[in-house]
């Protein structure tokens, strides 16, 4: 299978553990959706990062993109790549993180650590104060 | 950074999302075995990915960015940190908007 072909089924098969297996339906929440697209954010940075420098380079032969070239970088955007890395990785990511925050949802639904419970925020912000 | 680069990047995300545990209080380091329990089934699952992905010359490692230690059949050690560092990021993330929107439900709440 190339890297285009397992990362769409990781995804699917990360929502569909997601609604069936730990029966959270993290992906029909407001709050994950909110929280991935901060997470996406630095996702590219990050992968940008690590395609961009060469650190990790890709076969032409299992993503969408070509071959990450030899002595230059990859493109920035276009030619099945974003921020220099193939979108295969956003598919990748997109399963990494629906798997991961459905399962500390599902542990903390069970009653592992449910608490401490998160907040409140340390500093509020300055339009929230005196209210 | 040389051999180092990769693991650099990871501590980077370590910085950038660890701030949160402290202002925005999200409780995610305090709650360690939930963390790992999370984590781990993530972890098992792109180990074995990997290992097939980097057998098959899917992706492979500029050896001038990574250390060189292997830590499993043909997988670099700072491939298995991205597997742990990644999803407590996520994890961070979550509760760090959670903090800030209390009234956002998941599913766990009582």
């Amino acid at each position: 299978m190339t890297y285009t072909q397992i990362a769409l089924v990781a995804a699917v098969l990360a929502v569909l553990i997601d609604i069936y297996v730990l029966r959270i339906a993290i992906t029909k929440k407001r709050i994950f959706w909110a929280s991935y697209s901060i997470i996406i954010f630095f996702q590219l940075i990050t992968n940008g990062i690590l395609t961009g420098a060469g650190i990790v380079e890709y076969s032409g032969a299992k993503i969408i993109g070509s071959d990450t070239p030899i002595s230059s970088r990859p493109p920035f955007i276009g030619d099945g790549r974003i921020a220099y890395a193939p979108v295969e990785d956003l598919i990748f990511g997109f399963a990494l993180v629906v798997l991961t925050l459905s399962m500390w949802i599902w542990l903390g639904k069970r009653g592992v650590q449910r608490e401490p419970l998160a907040g409140p925020p340390r500093f509020k912000p300055s339009w929230k104060r005196n209210r | 950074m040389g051999k180092f680069s990769y693991i650099a990047v990871l501590v980077g995300c370590l910085l950038g999302s660890g701030w949160l545990e402290i202002v925005l209080r999200t409780r995610v380091y305090r709650r360690t075995l939930r963390l790992a329990l999370s984590i781990i089934p993530v972890l098992v699952i792109l180990t074995i990915w990997d290992i097939y992905a980097i057998s098959q010359g899917h992706w492979k490692f500029d050896p001038r960015y990574v250390t060189g230690i292997i830590a499993v059949v043909n997988v670099p050690i700072e491939e298995i940190l991205f597997f742990i560092v990644i999803p407590i990021c996520a994890v961070l993330t979550l509760e760090g908007v959670r903090s800030t929107k209390p009234k956002w439900l998941v599913g766990d709440e009582k």
